[in-house]
């Protein structure tokens, strides 16, 4: 084994074969055990099942395409009317600060984000238990089923994202070269997804009621989050609060980065900090709880 | 070779435990779980036994050299189908370990994560990584799969437009193409027309006599007479027998003599209104245990347990070894007895199958309780199974035996034909 992983440094290529013979090989040897209790994540193996990955992901996102009357034009749809009504009782009717942005941008650029974000942790709550005639058939790491939810969303963001660049340019809104972070801080709303969402799809797994907790929880969230508000409402003082939030952060990230603002490295770091924390409670709860699915699912 | 690589499975002490929840299947509430939590101590002083332990396989011992093909016999709730959810890594043992050699397939059903929606090509890309394939290898072997599935006009079509022939055999033939070392394989065999199932069984033949160590699970003696070259006999979650195919098999078909099996009550709870205890087959003139004759008729007796008053019907399918059902027949076909209440506690229900009937061989049955004529409370598979000896008399001189599901008497009669009878 320890010979492998030399012969891998060397030539990457070599490494790829070794990776996958180690655990599809005819020399691997499968031991099987009682559960242990707390355990790592295997993620040398999550990587060698990438491919499964992938394949779950493309399926959903096929379905999801074919099988919708509306297609591409729900993930268009649904942060644009949410920003549509938002626009109007909040910019117009309320009077909602917007840094001096007009509402419309300033909203649906927090508004993209946040649908990705809501419709991962919906998805990947649900997935287990949406996939219960593969975990009872088949072995793979479980961690694939939440993770290929979240990886779903993200045809959604790009299409929903290209609406706002279009958007931008109505409004006079330019383009910077902060949207070259956008793909960081997307990655860091789907570490924050996972953490959520794979604890909430390991409790649904074993309590059914927790799918209605979902739903309340993205309503809620929502507005301890800054997307219909600016954080500039927020007193100085209390904004580290609102930052432990770790969507608070991230969403106030991407707003930098669609309008060109200068980036609150602060905020960034402690909700970055947090959306880690998260994930790694997420991940190891769920790692805790995988060798039960198939029997209570 | 060296002697441990000749080794491809080596199962140590294996058990299985399963807690079955006082009230439902096992799913609960978070709120039921916290309120659980909160009285579970009051429960436990009050003598109420918090939860039922339920040993599904206990103390399993054994090795599968590599190349060999064994068939896991054995009754339904004998342990075969946790035995294959452990070895596939679905489900962790309680005890034991177990240690495998070589890269593993286990086909569980056909088509597992097939979607409607998607084309035959598409979900053959699906299934084969599901499977373990990679993209590559699904690449080179694509077209054999078509061609095996015969779905070459429609492999861009979705699946969902495909007759329930054409979905099985594409599924089958993803599944009939995984090159892996080790497969397991439950009882996919039992999927398709007669036709279909005797192609499979030969693809398998094929599969298990190109070096690949196999697990079969089935119910199909004849089937594992073929396939297999030895044999694990289940009963209770332990194994009772060991060795070639052909012993193993004769020692579950003697046991099938004994013709009584009195049901845990592990399925019952105070929400079943009823629940089947249990079940015998014995010869009309005859008690429990008497041999079966084909030409005399026997009895099958279904003791019941009502929990709460109704109108409680039972229903038996009986199959043969290649899962055919021979025939179906419910206690609501007696008229006296259609719609009739039952109290609470334990009915009898008796039917009698006559004589030259069935042929010569091993019968499953399948029970279900039926209440107030739509729902089903209770759907028991293959239950409790039992031979059928045929004495059917073949006069001196005939090597000679009846094929057939059934085994009528039949009469015949010769007369000279003349031909002014044609006239008339």
């Amino acid at each position: 084994m320890l010979e492998l992983t030399q012969g891998a440094t060397s030539d990457p290529a070599r490494a790829e074969n070794t990776l996958h013979e180690q655990y599809f090989g005819h020399e691997h040897v499968t031991v099987i055990e009682p559960i242990r209790g707390w355990c790592a994540v295997d993620l040398r193996e999550l990587w060698a099942y990438r491919e499964l990955l992938f394949v779950l992901t493309m399926r959903d996102i096929k379905v999801r395409y074919k099988q919708t009357v509306l297609g591409a034009a729900w993930a268009i749809l649904q942060p644009f009317m949410t920003m549509v009504v938002f626009t109007v009782f909040f910019g117009h009717l309320a009077n909602m600060p917007s840094d001096g942005f007009p509402y419309p941008v300033f909203v649906y650029s927090a508004l993209v984000p946040w649908t990705f974000f809501a419709n991962a942790i919906t998805s990947s709550s649900n997935s287990l238990v949406g996939s219960a005639h593969l975990v009872s058939k088949v072995y793979f790491p479980r961690l694939v089923i939440p993770l290929s939810a979240i990886g779903v969303g993200i045809v959604d963001f790009g299409i929903a994202a290209s609406i706002l660049l279009a958007m931008m340019l109505f409004y006079g809104v330019g383009w910077s070269l902060n949207l070259l972070m956008a793909p960081v801080l997307l990655l860091a709303i789907m570490f924050t997804a996972l953490g959520v969402g794979t604890c909430l799809s390991a409790l649904t797994v074993s309590y059914r009621d927790f799918r209605y907790v979902v739903s309340f929880m993205v309503q809620f969230w929502m507005f301890v989050t800054p997307v219909v508000y600016p954080v500039s409402l927020v007193p100085t003082q209390w904004r580290w609060l609102l930052y432990l939030n770790p969507m608070s952060g991230l969403i106030e990230g991407f707003r930098a980065v669609f309008l060109g603002k200068a980036f609150d490295f602060f905020g960034l770091a402690v909700s970055a900090g947090v959306a880690i924390i998260l994930f790694f409670i997420g991940v190891v709860y769920f790692e805790r709880v995988e060798d039960r699915f198939a029997d209570i699912i | 070779m060296h002697a441990t690589d000749a080794v491809a499975i080596k199962v140590q002490h294996l058990s299985k435990q399963y807690i079955i929840g006082r009230d439902r299947g096992g799913m609960e509430t978070f709120r039921e779980a916290l309120s659980r939590a909160f009285t579970a101590s009051f429960r436990r002083s009050a003598g109420v036994a918090p939860r039922e332990e339920f040993w599904a396989l206990k103390d399993l011992d054994f090795e599968v050299a590599r190349g060999e093909v064994v068939g896991i016999i054995g009754r339904n709730g004998a342990g075969k189908s946790t035995l294959l959810k452990i070895l596939s890594r679905i489900t962790k043992p309680t005890e034991g370990r177990i240690e495998i050699r070589g890269r593993v397939a286990s086909l569980l059903e056909v088509g597992t994560g097939f979607h409607g929606e998607l084309t035959g090509r598409e979900n053959i890309y699906l299934n084969g990584a599901i499977l373990g394939m990679t993209r590559a290898e699904i690449n080179r072997k694509f077209d054999d799969i078509v061609r095996f599935a015969e779905v070459e006009k429609f492999i861009d079509t979705p699946v969902k437009h495909y007759s329930s022939g054409m979905y099985v055999r594409l599924a089958f033939a993803v599944a009939a193409h995984l090159d892996q070392d080790i497969l397991f394989v439950d009882e996919v065999l039992a999927v398709g027309d007669a036709e279909f199932q005797r192609r499979c069984i030969n693809k398998m033949r094929d599969i298990s006599r190109a070096g690949r160590t196999v697990l079969f699970v089935s119910h199909n003696a004849t089937a594992l007479r073929n396939l297999c070259s030895s044999g694990i006999l289940l009963e209770d979650g332990a194994i009772v027998k060991r060795g070639a195919i052909g012993e193993v098999l004769s020692e579950y078909v003697g046991s099938a003599d004994l013709n009584r099996k009195i049901l845990p009550d592990r399925r019952s709870g105070p929400n079943t209104p009823a629940v089947l205890t249990g079940i015998t087959v014995a010869p009309i003139a005859g008690v429990v245990g008497d041999p079966i004759r084909g030409t005399g008729g026997f009895a099958i007796s279904l003791e019941v347990k009502v929990n709460e008053p109704g109108e409680i019907a039972v229903f038996v399918e009986c199959y043969d070894d290649n899962h055919q059902c021979v025939f179906s027949t419910g206690s609501f076909f007696e008229n006296e007895l259609n719609g009739r209440r039952l109290e609470c506690g334990y009915h009898l229900f008796e039917c009698v199958i006559p004589g030259n009937l069935l042929n010569d061989g091993i019968y499953a049955l399948d029970v279900a309780l039926l209440k107030n004529r739509q729902t089903i409370i209770v759907s028991e598979k293959a239950v409790m199974s039992f031979r059928v000896h045929d004495d059917f008399d073949i006069p001196d001189g005939w090597n000679w035996r009846p094929v057939g599901v059934i085994r009528p008497q039949i009469s015949w009669r010769q007369s000279v034909r003349r031909p002014v009878d044609q006239l008339t």
